[in-house]
């Protein structure tokens, strides 16, 4: 399952609602870049009013800075908001496509532990099987920890995707 | 001779004839009340220059973008008004870029127009293309690509409004030639767009409540004045703040004149090149109090050590400076005037008669000086400079060490009559800025006090003082050297001189003279009283070269990285350690 507390706890997941227009993006990562903070994943996609964009971002490193770079990012011109979102407050999704070659051996393997974690093969070809999963991170960290002996040759990670509980708007 | 025909300059288009964008920017421009704007052409802008023809804008044309740039910014400083600049495409837009950030970096409104190649040429490398929104975008406020000439009204609207509300800063609009050529047939006013901006208001009466409450356990508390201060206007609420209180007030370099520094309740500028009386009343006070400053590492030296045990509390608009360096016991994000204003009918008048006598010991025991024993000091220039205008005249630094002497000699009675590039300390501001001051203040006495160094570095802006007859006056400290940098290597490298001997320096004099520019030269104590006074009066532009000592060194000094404890007053006649601190 989960790693090491000490990376649990520096990693950080903030969920930011932005102006649709050009540059956003180099905007809020230069918040980033400029304290030489590392972004670990970052998902952008339309809101449902299509004039504003959800950013969910994860990244590494201490508190203090994380605050900081929410700070100013939250004066951005092009920000609504921008949050950073536990796992208690928020629901969080993730999703991964892994690539396994096709032996008879990893077949069975493969949709054996597929079964276990809620995966599906989504494609299957003479060379490989790609299967596809959606969980936690921490459910797909320890599936892709068990495929590694069946030889993961590509692996494609969707980053976090978080929606706050309840009323609250993320 | 063949007699040329005069080229006659075709008058404006007949009024119902369909606007192109750069009219209908320019229009804009003017509805915002813009006065002037500094700039020079080139190819990507002729049409906005075109549209300038007959505009009731003037414009000011520069010898250099940064000349421009930083005009901008003198004229928003002196006045409270956005300046304007407007250079070309490519190189043009990377000039203004210094100007840009020393901007941004003291929260200037100013709106910078750049050309920028026709839109289906974006990103394919046309000539003088430079992706100026993306080399910017550290140090704007926000910018803007124009994509549709009918965007052009919203687009300044928002960055009118953007620039000068909240944390003031600088605005950048690049304008595609196909832009500004397009026809326009959109509306000259509309609505913003903006949902993400919001001002800061007046602050939380709460928090407000719990400052007063801080200051009622205070035996001695001390005011920091800032910047910010001066932006929102809160010199009568300060004043009011601090004659109640009866409390003692230091400034930063930018927080100059606020308070009044000629009252017996002001200890000057604290921090690194700051009083020591400013500097000892910091570590003696039980309470901080900033108003508008972002207690930065040239004030607060060591943060780890910044005024331990004493009680700090926070006043900024920008909440992204709450926590940032030092952190309070207690903030207030607000506009400073407000907030003060508030404060005022909370807080009760305070018997701080002992903390007062305190204060003005170390005033007494530490006052600054210099001599007149060794020759002529660039000290003694400023202060005559000083003796003369009474904090009268708008004074414009440059950067180095006569930017410290200037901050500690020349006291300041308005918000607006200390202008000096603080946070980004840029050499080759104080000039030009001068000059957007004088435009600006068209009556004021406005003095730049620049070293020889920082301005050899934008002195071609003379030929934009001779041409307006502006009566700007420029003080040039001759020190034959990079001189802050050769007190640092004195102090702090074995005074192994690096890199700072300024050998090849013009002669001042002649060289004001050939732009038809006055020119003054004093190097003897005793003229200086008689020459300045008749310098100042000149109508024009006058150069006074003042030749000094070369190695004079400023003091009192916090080396970098060290807190106020760690203050040097005297001369030290033993090598230092290096400083550990930034620069
Ligand atoms: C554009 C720029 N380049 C370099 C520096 C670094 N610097 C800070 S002060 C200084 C020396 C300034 O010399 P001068 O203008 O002669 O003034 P002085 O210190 O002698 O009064 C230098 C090089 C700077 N602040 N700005």
């Amino acid at each position: 399952m989960a790693k090491s507390n000490i990376k649990k706890k520096d990693t950080h997941t903030i969920s930011m609602l932005v102006a649709n227009k050009p540059g956003v993006l180099v905007r809020v990562a230069l918040v980033f870049a400029r304290r030489a903070y590392n972004i670990d994943a970052l998902v952008v996609s339309p809101a449902v009013n299509p004039r504003y964009s959800r950013m969910t971002i994860t990244a590494k490193g201490d508190p203090d800075t994380l605050d900081q770079i929410i700070k100013q990012a939250s004066k951005l011109i092009d920000m609504i908001h921008a949050e950073e979102h536990s796992d208690v407050d928020a629901t969080h999704r993730e999703l991964a496509l892994l690539k396994l070659k096709a032996t008879a051996a990893n077949k069975s393997a493969v949709a054996k532990l597929a079964k276990k974690f809620h995966a599906r093969i989504i494609n299957e070809s003479k060379d490989a099987i790609i299967v596809e999963q959606t969980g936690t991170t921490e459910d797909l960290d320890a599936f892709e920890a068990l495929l590694k002996k069946c030889g993961i040759i590509e692996m494609v990670r969707s980053g976090k995707l978080v929606m706050a509980k309840g009323k609250e708007e993320t | 001779m063949i007699k040329k025909a005069k080229k006659k300059t075709s008058k404006k288009p007949a009024s119902k004839k369909q606007l192109n964008g750069a009219e209908a920017l320019v229009k804009c421009l003017e509805n915002h009340g813009v006065e002037y704007i500094f700039g020079l052409p080139g190819g990507s802008v002729i049409p906005i220059f075109d549209a300038l023809v007959g505009s009731k804008i003037k414009l000011i044309l520069t010898r250099h973008e940064q000349g421009a740039t930083h005009m901008a910014d003198g004229y928003a400083r002196a006045t409270g008004k956005p300046g304007v600049a407007l250079v070309t495409s490519g190189p043009g837009s990377t000039n203004a870029v210094t100007g840009i950030m020393t901007a941004h970096m003291d929260s200037v409104p100013m709106i910078v127009l750049t050309g920028q190649t026709i839109s289906p040429m974006l990103g394919k490398d046309a000539f003088q293309e430079a992706d100026i929104s993306g080399i910017s975008m550290p140090v704007v406020k926000h910018s803007y690509l124009v994509k549709k000439t009918n965007d052009l009204p919203r687009i300044v609207k928002e960055a009118f409004y953007i620039t000068n509300t909240g944390r003031p800063g600088p605005v950048l609009i690049d304008l595609p030639k196909d832009i500004t050529s397009g026809s326009f047939k959109g509306s000259l006013n509309p609505k913003m767009d903006i949902p993400g901006y919001s001002v800061p208001g007046k602050g939380n009466q709460k928090d407000i409540a719990k400052v007063a409450q801080l200051f009622k356990a205070s035996k001695k508390p001390l005011l920091l004045i800032g910047h910010g201060a001066a932006i929102a206007n809160a010199e009568h609420a300060v004043r009011a703040l601090v004659e109640k209180l009866k409390v003692p007030v230091v400034n930063t370099l930018l927080g100059k004149g606020v308070f009044p520094e000629s009252s017996p309740l002001n200890l000057g500028m604290l921090g690194m090149h700051g009083t020591a009386y400013a500097n000892k009343a910091l570590i003696n006070c039980d309470l901080i109090c900033s108003i508008g400053s972002r207690w930065d590492d040239r004030i607060n030296g060591n943060n780890d050590e910044f005024c331990i045990g004493a009680t700090k509390i926070h006043i900024d608009i920008d909440p992204a400076e709450i926590g940032k360096i030092v952190q309070p016991d207690v903030s207030v994000v607000g506009d400073a005037r407000f907030v003060v204003e508030e404060l005022l009918k909370l807080v009760e008048p305070q018997d701080t008669g002992k903390w007062l006598q305190e204060v003005d010991f170390y005033r007494k025991e530490f006052p600054l000086k210099y001599s007149d024993d060794e020759g002529l000091t660039a000290q003694k220039v400023i202060d005559e400079l000083y003796q003369i205008t009474k904090g009268k005249a708008t004074v414009v630094t440059d950067v180095g060490q006569h930017q410290m002497w200037a901050a500690q000699f020349c006291l300041a009675e308005h918000g607006n009559k200390f202008i000096s590039s603080g946070g980004a300390g840029t050499m080759g501001f104080g000039f030009p800025a001068a000059i957007g001051a004088q435009f600006g203040n068209p009556k004021d006495l406005v003095v730049a006090i620049c070293g020889d160094g920082g301005f050899q570095m934008t002195l071609c802006e003379l030929a934009t003082a001779a041409i307006h007859k502006l009566p700007v006056k420029v003080i040039v400290i001759d020190n034959k050297y990079l001189g802050m940098v050769r007190q640092w290597q004195e102090l702090f490298f074995g005074n192994r001189l690096s890199g700072v001997d300024l050998e090849g320096n013009p002669d001042f004099v002649k060289l004001a003279e050939s732009y038809g520019i006055k020119g003054v030269h004093i190097d003897k104590v005793e003229d200086v009283h008689k020459k300045l006074t008749a310098a100042l009066n000149h109508k024009g532009p006058v150069v006074i070269h003042a030749e000094v000592i070369k190695e004079g060194n400023v003091f009192p000094m916090v080396p970098a990285g060290k807190s106020a404890h760690h203050i040097i007053i005297e001369p030290p006649t033993t090598q230092l350690e290096k400083p550990t601190g930034s620069t």
